[in-house]
């Protein structure tokens, strides 16, 4: 049985669940949204690909082993907490920049916001090395 | 150089991202652990001197000022487990060069390792009891998989008794956390301990104590609640039954010892009191276990309990001499521990079994072996001149002190037990001729895990043999458990 | 809405209690899930009650009105999160000892006991 209103749907779905994921990842910081709920939204998109069509599908849409994506998450997390350290603050503590953009406006960029980006990266790829590993037997 | 207070932490956590995108290279993956777990120790070793000369040192994360944000703590005891860690961390990774085989490393046995060194760290420095929480369960998730990976039927079922318990256990330690916090409107050790002094909390604390000392009690593996212990530890190989039978159960003595020392201790009478009972009837158990066994691993399991009725026992008796023989007694008994885990190991290499029955004649045919065995085994039953001697000494004299002649005379026996049921290993795997259906032997006692095993091994003795610096260390250590007003001022500054 | 919550987390403790008791595996770590969720409610509930959210107007600098505990609140969420982990890894857990011994009976769990 070729499960074809999944198939199409998932297609569709996929590129926008990704898009809202990274919507929720940015908004995070001020609203409701954040890391770890925009991390399993994305992390959502491959395992619809995966129901629909099969394990290997999904990792090749993926192209990069979610183990590598749970490492990078990981490091990029732990540098945003490292960083303020460099700058002989203690722990953890917020970083802020200011940058002017050409068509945005300003845009302030901090270590809560790379923090999350890692948390975004450890939770998706967790999601799915568990779920492909569990599917793949 | 404050950063240096949360190093242990984050080391662990590099070295687990290192080993993470290693994960194809087995090889590397070993090297970079071995070199992470030595960093970790020298960081632990700075750290720990650094306590020691310049005070407890506090770091707020995030530069929230305590009590609102989370507050890493190093006092002389937090300092003493996390160089014990970095100890033990070495050992294991060590001593699993050649004993973990390739499909458990790319399982990804290494990042799990670190990652459980980075939980027990984490829970050594947190001064905040949710943080606590989750460093505990950082440190119980990476243990649940290292305890189940690539295990067949007897490790998967020991390891269903360790998640179940140790799930209640979790359900019941956040319970603990919500009625306090309900209670007190904080989480910050310091500022709980501040809380805890004013009358309008009399008597309301005790439901929270106990709370807590049933979620810590499993833990730690005190009576009545030990018996997932014995079902669970003896099952995954030899490096990582090392690590848990060294380090996790003292996870939960310390966590005792930190909550009971420092915020509930206004109902002595009620809570030291149920500690007391509770630490002489683990002891007797546990080393009855230990004599009715024959099997090397449940033997020793046993002999944990046992052993951790006797640092319960220092926290009960909550005196300065007391907690020092506490601090001392886990210090000798993790090293102890560990080693006799590895030696196990050894012997099972050797002799080609766990069983007793279907092992003998090692000390003809591995003499150095034995002598690796009897230098852990006498210490752990507390014989003259090493370690478990002077660290039963200083609990003894500490329950002479304190009137409390039972508990002292239980500990006297309890020992001799111990005694006992070393002797028995001793006979029954080394004296004893090779019996007729001994197992087959696989060759491969190599120097990666001889190496570790003798260097714990001199260190029980170097304890032993020059005692003083240890000891010297520990009866600071329980003074500074005692005085609790220097640690709320440590971190919450003066004037509070 | 203060009065029925403690109930709702009596019952959930005792339904939890109750599931664990069981010999099913399954059923044992349904009895958790309760069991976390009943403390969770415990959590939610040494907040504080209140009706208002803790959320701060758009320029304002502290709350007009008392409001929820939002510390409380972010408790449980990483209750939630830890939780969600855990049980994840447990449900994993019992279905290879499912695959080992063919059931998921507790009593079958014997292969290492004396």
């Amino acid at each position: 049985m070729s499960p074809l209103i999944l198939r199409t749907a998932s297609d569709l779905l996929r590129p926008l669940l990704l898009l809202f994921s990274i919507f929720l990842l940015l908004r995070g910081h001020q609203e409701p949204g954040g890391g770890f709920v925009g991390g399993l939204i994305a992390a959502c998109a491959y395992v619809l690909h995966a129901i629909a069509y099969d394990v290997a599908g999904a990792r090749r849409a993926l192209s990069i082993d979610p183990k590598t994506l749970t490492g990078t998450g990981l490091a990029v997390a732990l540098s945003s907490a490292l960083l303020s350290v460099t700058l002989g603050k203690d722990l953890m503590t917020g970083v802020w920049g200011k940058a002017e953009l050409p068509f945005f406006g300003p845009l302030e960029l901090g270590t809560p916001m790379i923090f999350d980006v890692g948390v975004y990266l450890v939770v998706m790829g967790t999601v799915l090395t568990v779920f492909l590993e569990l599917r793949g037997d | 150089m404050r950063f240096l207070t949360v190093l242990p932490i984050a080391l662990p956590m590099a070295t687990a991202i290192v080993c993470l995108f290693l994960r194809e290279h087995a090889r590397a993956q070993r090297i970079a652990c071995a070199a992470g777990a030595t960093l970790h120790l020298s960081v632990a070793v700075t750290l720990l001197c650094r306590v020691h000369a310049k005070g407890i040192q506090v770091v707020q994360a995030g530069s929230w000022p305590a009590p609102h944000g989370i507050s890493f703590v190093a006092d002389l005891f937090s300092a003493i487990m996390v160089v014990l860690t970095g100890i033990i961390g070495l050992a294991v990774a060590l001593y699993s060069v050649r004993s973990i085989d390739n499909a458990r490393v790319s399982l990804g046995y290494y990042p799990l390792l670190q990652v459980l060194l980075m939980g027990v760290s984490g829970a050594f420095l947190t001064g905040d009891i949710f943080n606590m929480y989750v460093w505990f369960e950082v440190l119980l998730i990476s243990s649940f998989v290292l305890l189940s990976l690539g295990g067949g039927k007897a490790q998967i079922e020991g390891a269903i008794k360790y998640v179940v318990l140790n799930l209640i256990s979790s359900a019941f330690f956040v319970a603990a956390v919500a009625v306090l916090y309900g209670l007190t409107g904080t989480l910050n050790l310091a500022d709980l301990s501040r809380v805890a002094e004013s009358r309008a909390l009399e008597g309301s604390l005790t439901l929270p104590a106990i709370l807590f000392m049933f979620a810590f009690g499993i833990k730690a593996a005190i009576f009545p609640l030990y018996f997932w212990l014995p079902a669970s530890y003896h099952t995954p190989p030899p490096a990582v039954a090392a690590l848990f039978a060294g380090l996790l159960t003292k996870v939960g003595v310390y966590a005792l010892v930190r909550v009971f020392t420092l915020v509930f201790v206004h109902d002595v009478g009620v809570t030291h009191g149920i500690l007391l009972v509770s630490a002489m009837v683990t002891m007797v158990l546990g080393v009855l276990g230990a004599a009715a066994g024959r099997d090397v691993r449940r033997i020793l399991s046993f002999h944990i309990i046992s052993q951790v009725g006797y640092m319960v026992l220092g926290l009960a008796l909550y005196t300065p001499l007391a907690l020092a023989g506490t601090v001392f007694y886990i210090a000798h008994h993790i090293l102890v521990k560990a080693n006799l885990f590895l030696v196990g190991g050894l012997i099972q290499r050797a002799g080609g079994s766990y069983d007793l029955k279907r092992l003998g004649g090692l000390s003809s045919s591995h003499p150095w072996l034995a002598a690796l065995f009897l230098i852990p085994a006498l210490s752990l039953a507390g014989l003259p001149p090493l370690s478990g001697f002077y660290a039963k000494l200083t609990l003894l004299a500490a329950g002479l002190q304190s009137g409390e002649y039972l508990a002292v005379a239980v500990a006297l026996v309890v020992g001799l037990l111990t005694l006992y049921s070393m002797i028995k290993i001793w006979q029954e795997a080394f004296w004893k001729p090779v019996p007729a259906d001994a197992a087959a032997v696989t060759p491969g006692v190599t120097v990666h895990r001889v190496l570790p095993v003798a260097a714990l091994a001199l260190m029980t003795v170097l304890i032993g043999v020059c005692v003083g610096p240890l000891y010297a260390l520990s009866r600071e250590a329980g003074d500074q458990l005692m005085d609790r007003r220097a640690y709320v001022i440590a971190v919450l500054g003066e004037g509070r | 809405m203060g009065a029925w919550v403690p109930v709702v987390i009596g019952v959930l403790y005792a339904t939890g209690f109750y599931l664990m008791m069981r010999r099913s595996i399954v059923r044992m770590i349904m009895g958790l899930v309760l069991l976390s969720h009943g403390t969770n409610l415990l959590i939610f509930v040494s907040g504080g009650l209140r009706d208002v959210v803790p959320i701060i107007e758009v320029g304002a600098r502290a709350p007009s009105r008392p409001t929820a505990d939002p510390l409380a609140q972010a408790m449980i969420l990483t209750a939630i999160v830890i939780s969600f982990a855990v049980l994840a890894f447990a449900l994993v857990l019992a279905y290879r000892s499912y695959e080992n011994i063919g059931s998921d009976d507790v009593d079958e769990l014997r292969a290492e006991e004396p």
